[in-house]
């Protein structure tokens, strides 16, 4: 093991010593923070850990998730709670896509001064701005595709000089370009109706009646599949 | 190739790790070609579970002393809260006016509960007459990590036969076949309600693009990218908020609530912020809170949320509720080794399916890559502490080499960084880049096999009382397979939330009492429990230690 390597961090103003190469969740929880708020899957997929500082000599804002960022030296940190933004209500299968019902159910966007403050707040690197310009056209597939990694911790919400709520309407657009334009494969729709007729009952019922015996024998000759290749 | 350079590390490694890395690259066109080792037999596989995997240390288990379910092994760590007393005082709670009262009472915020809550709704009652309620966030949960994908026996040659069969082999036969009938009947219904409510599966000219997991004959893992956990979970939480159901986020259960007779008659929170306890009376009540992660048993660092502490199980378990097969944990073979900040998140099982495979210091391939979850966890323990052929980090931990770099040489440059863009990120932020470099790994705490008893409705021994998701046990039985966990909590979160419709219109809650809580504390002390030890513990506490021994309790 090698010696602890410690380095300076603020906390809401405070300073404290903490072992260099750790996220910032762990130095906070290291100096001795118990997380209610601010603390969620600690791997980087729900969003509650969204995180700013500043670095001492720069002027710049700097965004993260706490449990994914590293700590460095001379960080000023605050943890901002999520912060839960108005959103639209709708019936998805009432949305008409060909209207544009973003710009019905988000206007704000049409307010968008293409800052790209939003873009800038996203720690997950998405071109946040980018698919407010698509919302605004209407283009359903462009902003799926661009936000498709967006993990809803509000950040860029918080950020957004025109009070769009960008989280909400990505949201609402990746559900609406789904159903529109990626439709159920026929295949489901067909083993659906099968399983409806009771198609596979039969053979589900034989296996549940096997011996142990029998379902081991029928487990090892498992033929398994192979991509490309017909059985 | 050029590698940047920080901190004296060459791509986010070591120069003792580039080494290793070399012989990695040494042997990659070679593997490529020979292909992975073959799988395991089942004396193979049971050969290497026995040796290396952590559930067969009986020495890390002990039997409960106490319960509906006494003499049932499981770990010291879950036994611990088991045989522990309640954290509330029965007599200071004022039962007689319950601040809320709702039909249809939901205990959690992730998928099994938000499930549940659309079914109810569907079933018929309305969305202002169901709560849910939740520790942390609606959806700071296990599901929105879930990466890799969905089971579902949805196309030929695949069927819910084959698809049974593979998890009941997974699970060295001790799963609840009554509830694998369910889980995978119900596998292409889910699918289709995902589609429904607009989730975005992976799709190549309008057909899913599916893949095998470890332990599937079939290839049925339908993904999104590998977010899938969070695409369904932000899917399904968007139509919760859609239809109107009310959410109460941080205000943890701490019991349930049984009225004279013994049925569940609500539960009683407790407000994290306020500090408050707050009681709420509900005809019926669904439980559905999650998994163990966060308790490390054996010391194993987790995939877990913060809020996985097995809540659920200790408060059902003090109202009467059975729990099986609690023994047995879901080691994920892939946890991060390197780098140390990151250690124990999940490395997708996805890397797996679309190519990568385990490779030991000497850049050699050991083991087949899709095993079921327990044989390769315990095939990778081996390579480490058996053949001592591990990769050992700057901390002092062992892994072995994920070659990820294949994924690529075999699907075409750019598949890793769009089917797997959470993984790359991830390790980018450490200045590691997987589609170059191998990742370093090592099985990780990742879930919970067992649970409470259930039937196929979701239905516990308490009448009025239901369970769904990780909190409940049968399904998987003494390990599950990638993929069958989001299928679970959808299928029972649905079974759950609609059995718990059927039961509120049919009955009214009683009068709540905490009676069970002082009966169980009897036991307790008959058995002659250590009175310091409580439970559930809402949290697990990562201050550090000399923090804690110089806390004061000044504020009142």
């Amino acid at each position: 093991m090698t010696e602890e390597k410690l380095t300076q961090i603020f906390v809401m103003g405070k300073a404290y010593d903490v072992p260099a190469g750790i996220t910032i969740m762990d130095a906070m929880e290291y100096a001795g923070y118990r997380f209610v708020r601010g603390a969620g899957c600690r791997s980087g997929f729900c969003g509650a850990c969204g995180t700013v500082y500043r670095k001492d000599g720069d002027y710049r804002l700097e965004f993260a998730l706490a449990c994914q960022e590293m700590v460095e030296e001379g960080m000023h940190l605050t943890q901002i709670p999520f912060t839960p933004a108005p959103r639209s209500d709708y019936q998805l299968n009432e949305l008409d896509a060909a209207e544009n019902v973003l710009l019905q159910h988000y206007p704000a966007i049409a307010r968008c001064v293409s800052c790209n403050t939003c873009t800038k707040a996203c720690p997950q690197d998405i071109e946040v701005m980018d698919y407010v310009q698509a919302a605004l056209r209407g283009d359903l597939k462009r902003v799926a595709e661009l936000s498709f990694d967006c993990i809803q911790c509000g950040l860029c919400a918080m950020r957004c000089p025109a009070d769009i709520k960008h989280y909400h309407l990505s949201q609402m657009a990746r559900r609406l370009y789904s159903v529109t334009e990626s439709p159920e494969p026929a295949h489901l729709t067909a083993r659906m109706a099968e399983l409806g007729d009771g198609a596979y009952d039969a053979e589900l019922d034989e296996m549940m009646s096997m011996t142990l015996d029998q379902l081991k024998q029928r487990y090892a000759e498992r033929v398994i599949e192979k991509e490309g290749e017909a059985l | 190739m050029s590698q940047a350079t920080a901190g004296g590390l060459k791509g986010g490694y070591p120069d003792y790790m580039r080494e290793s890395i070399a012989k990695v690259e040494a042997t990659r066109a070679q593997r490529l070609k020979d292909g992975s080792p073959k799988a395991m037999t089942a004396d193979q596989r049971e050969e290497v579970l026995q040796a290396w995997h952590p559930d067969y240390k009986a020495d890390k288990k002990r039997a409960l002393s106490v319960g509906p379910s006494k003499g049932e092994l499981m770990p010291h760590e879950v036994a611990d809260l088991f045989e522990a007393y309640p954290v509330i005082d029965p007599k200071v709670i004022d039962l007689s006016s319950p601040d809320i009262e709702t039909q249809v009472l939901i205990l959690g915020g992730g998928g099994a509960a938000s499930v549940a809550a659309l079914f109810a709704h569907e079933e018929g009652i309305p969305a202002e007459d169901i709560l849910m309620i939740t520790k942390l966030r609606h959806g700071d949960c296990n599901s929105v990590m879930a990466q890799g994908g969905i089971q579902a026996a949805d196309r030929a040659p695949d069927s819910p036969a084959i698809h049974y069969l593979d998890v009941l082999g997974g699970g060295h036969y001790t799963n609840n076949p009554d509830l694998v009938k369910a889980l995978v009947n119900d596998g292409p219904l889910m699918i289709d309600w995902h589609e429904k409510l607009g989730a975005l599966y992976d799709k190549v000219d309008g057909e899913y693009l599916e893949a095998h997991g470890g332990g599937t004959s079939r290839m049925r893992m339908h993904s999104a990218k590998d977010y899938t956990g969070m695409e369904l979970m932000r899917v399904i939480r968007d139509e919760v908020r859609n239809v109107g159901i009310p959410v109460i986020e941080f205000v943890p259960a701490v019991e349930l609530l049984l009225d004279e007779g013994g049925r569940a008659a609500g539960a009683l929170l407790y407000n994290l912020e306020t500090e408050e306890y707050i009681v709420v009376k509900a005809n019926a009540t669904v439980l559905a809170t999650g998994g163990f992660g966060r308790l490390h048993i054996q010391g194993f660092p987790t995939t877990n949320h913060y809020g996985a502490t097995a809540d659920g199980l200790i408060m059902a378990y003090r109202a009467g509720v059975r729990v099986i097969d609690m023994d047995s944990v879901q080691y994920h073979p892939t946890g991060v080794a390197y780098p140390a900040a990151i250690l124990g998140q999940l490395a997708t099982e996805k890397l797996r399916n679309q190519g990568a495979e385990p490779v030991n210091i000497e850049g050699e391939s050991f083991v087949y890559p899709l095993e079921p979850r327990d044989v390769e966890a315990a095939a990778i323990i081996r390579e480490c502490y058996g053949h001592e052929k591990g990769i050992t980090t700057p901390s002092g931990i062992r892994g072995v080499w994920l070659d990820t770099p294949m994924i690529d040489a075999i699907h075409g440059k750019g598949t890793l960084k769009s089917r797997l863009a959470a993984m790359w990120m991830m390790w980018s932020r450490h200045g590691i880049d997987i589609t170059v470099d191998p990742a370093l790994v090592f099985p990780t705490l990742h879930y919970q096999n067992g649970g409470v008893e259930i039937d196929a409705n979701g239905c516990t021994a308490v009448p009025g009382l239901f369970a769904g998701g990780e909190v409940a046990g049968g399904v998987h039985g003494k390990n599950r397979l990638m993929g069958n966990s989001l299928l679970d909590y959808n299928v029972f979160g649905r079974r759950a939330g609609i059995a718990a419709a059927h039961w509120a219109k049919a009955n009214a809650a009683k009068a709540p009492t905490l009676k069970h809580i002082d009966a169980f504390t009897d036991d307790l002390t008959s058995a002659g429990i250590e009175p310091s030890r409580k439970a559930p513990m809402i949290l697990p506490n990562y201050r550090r230690e000399e923090v804690l021994d110089r806390r004061l309790e000044i504020l009142t």
